[in-house]
Parts: structure tokens; sequence; C-alpha cells
């Protein structure tokens, strides 16, 4: 199964990404943002860091990228697509995704261990968890308070479309603690915190990230 | 401009400066973008309706934003 990573102008996480999915049993297939072609790929991940800049807003640039036409079309047929943190915000500026991620209340960039609960273990990405399950990986941004009307969040609420929710104190003033959300269909989650960077005890705060990394591949077998 | 019931953390850090600077005429503040677009002679309907559409489409996120469009000499 071939996972394609994402790498746009001010990408950071690509490799960690891309050694996630390694090890996660996939192959990792570089895609360039300049890329007319998916490779053939059967999912696609976009990773975090500063695409653009985050010129404009977070994600607004790269929403335009000659790759992205093909993961919005892609995606509208079906395939797999993860955004992490930058990939979040990219995925919400090309509507595939509702919302928007606006700055962290307090301001501040935040860089910890953030405790998060997977509420919906039914999409391609969150297979490998068990619903309820507490997991502690990274969360790095400055821009990662989730925001939508009142309307749009009670149909993620009602549809069961939150994917995971932070633990204890709101980090970053998101509504109803969301860390991350999918599409009506499933295939499309994105996520604020980093679970690329939590594959390994030795260079994160546990190896509960994989998970993400598993259940795509599970449901590619399946 | 960030619609009114979307979170303005950087509006809100100015609204609470305001004030430890002696300015107290403020009840809240908001924060917006403005971009300056260049242009020669006159706009022409279509080159409005594009701004428009650019406005919409790139310059500003709908789903927390709106926007004014403006002409100016």
């Amino acid at each position: 199964m071939r996972v394609g990573v994402i790498t746009f102008p001010g990408t950071l996480d690509d490799r960690d990404a891309a050694r996630a999915v390694n090890r996660g049993g996939a192959e990792s297939i570089s895609l360039w943002h300049a890329d007319a072609d998916l490779k053939g790929v059967d999912a696609v991940i976009l990773p975090g860091g500063f695409s653009y800049g985050d010129y404009l807003r977070c994600g607004a640039i790269s929403r335009f990228a000659p790759v992205m036409k093909l993961v919005i079309e892609a995606a509208g047929n079906g395939m797999p697509v993860l955004g992490i943190c930058n990939g979040f915000q990219v995925l919400c500026e090309s509507h595939l995704l509702p919302g928007a991620l606006t700055r962290n209340s307090d301001l501040h960039f935040l860089c910890r261990d953030q405790e998060i609960e997977i509420i919906n273990n039914a999409t391609v990405w969150t297979s490998s968890f068990t619903a309820g399950e507490k997991i502690t990986i990274p969360l790095k941004n400055g821009e990662g308070s989730f925001q939508c009307d009142d309307q749009t969040l009670a149909q993620l609420e009602g549809e069961g479309r939150i994917i995971a929710r932070y633990v204890g104190v709101n980090p970053n003033g998101s509504r109803n603690l969301i860390a991350g959300i999918t599409n009506a269909r499933g295939n499309v989650v994105g996520l604020m915190p980093h679970p690329e960077h939590a594959i390994d005890p030795l260079t994160g705060p546990s190896a509960q990230g994989m998970g993400f990394f598993t259940s795509i591949l599970n449901a590619m077998v399946n | 401009m960030l619609k009114r019931e979307i979170l303005d953390p950087q509006g809100n850090a100015v609204a609470a400066a305001l004030p430890r600077l002696g300015f107290t005429f403020a009840n809240s503040v908001r924060q917006g973008k403005r971009f300056e677009i260049e242009i020669d002679g006159e706009p022409t309907s279509e080159q409005l309706a594009d701004v428009e559409k650019a406005a919409e489409v790139l310059l500003s996120n709908p789903v927390i934003e709106t926007y004014v469009v403006r002409v100016e000499k």
C-alpha cells in the first residue's frame, strides 16, 4: 500500500510523517506541491509545518497548489486523506472539512505533550483505537483553535464527526475541545496534534500516535 | 474582518493593552486585514466583479471572515 506525503514549501513534518507511514507497514511516497500527479497512491497525508510561510492565512495559498486539485478530486472519490496541523488547516481552507483553525486563544505558540481522547474510531484513520481511548501526543502550533458556527458545530456533534477532543484544560480555545474532525464520509480527517511525532518513546512522549498509521493500513487490507 | 461570533484573541489583546496606555474609550476591539490592490484607471464593473471574486475565494475565508470592497483614488 502506498501513502503519499505532500511537501509544500515550508512543510516541516513530512519526514516524520513518512517515517511513521513506513513504520506502520505501508510505503511512503513523496509528493511535491507542484506535482500534477498523485503517483498512484492509495491515501494521502498533508503534514504539519508552515506551508507558504502561513502567508495570508494558514493553508490559504497551499489550497491552490497543483497537487491539491488532485487531492480534492481524489478525496471526493473516497480516497483517505489525513491532514495534521498545517495539513488540517489546508483541508479546512480547501473546504474538504468544515470550520477553520484560528489563533490560539492565549496568542502563544504552544508546544507540549497533549492528552487527547479518541471519540470516533470508525474512520479509516482511527480504527486502530478504541472509542474513549486516551493518548498523549505532541501539540505544537500557533493557530490551533478550531472555530465554526453553531449550526456546523451541532452537525459535527450530531453526526459523530468529532474524532478527538483535548482532555483537561482547553489548550487553545477550540470549540467543544475539538482536536480533530472528519468529513461526512469518514475518509478525510483533520487533526491538530501530531501523531507522527509519537511513534517511538525515544523521540516522542509515547508511541501512541502509531494508531493513525496502522489504521490506514488495516482499512486498505480489509 | 473576523465574523462577530469568531473569537478574536488579537483584538482582545489590543483591547487589554489600550487601557494600560491610558486609552479608556474602547468597549471592545476587533482586528482585521486590509489589502490595497492597484489597477490602472477607473475599475470597470468586470474588474470589480473579479476583485469581489478574489476576495471571496482567496483574500478572505468566508467561513470565519467577512469582506468589503472599496474603490479609492
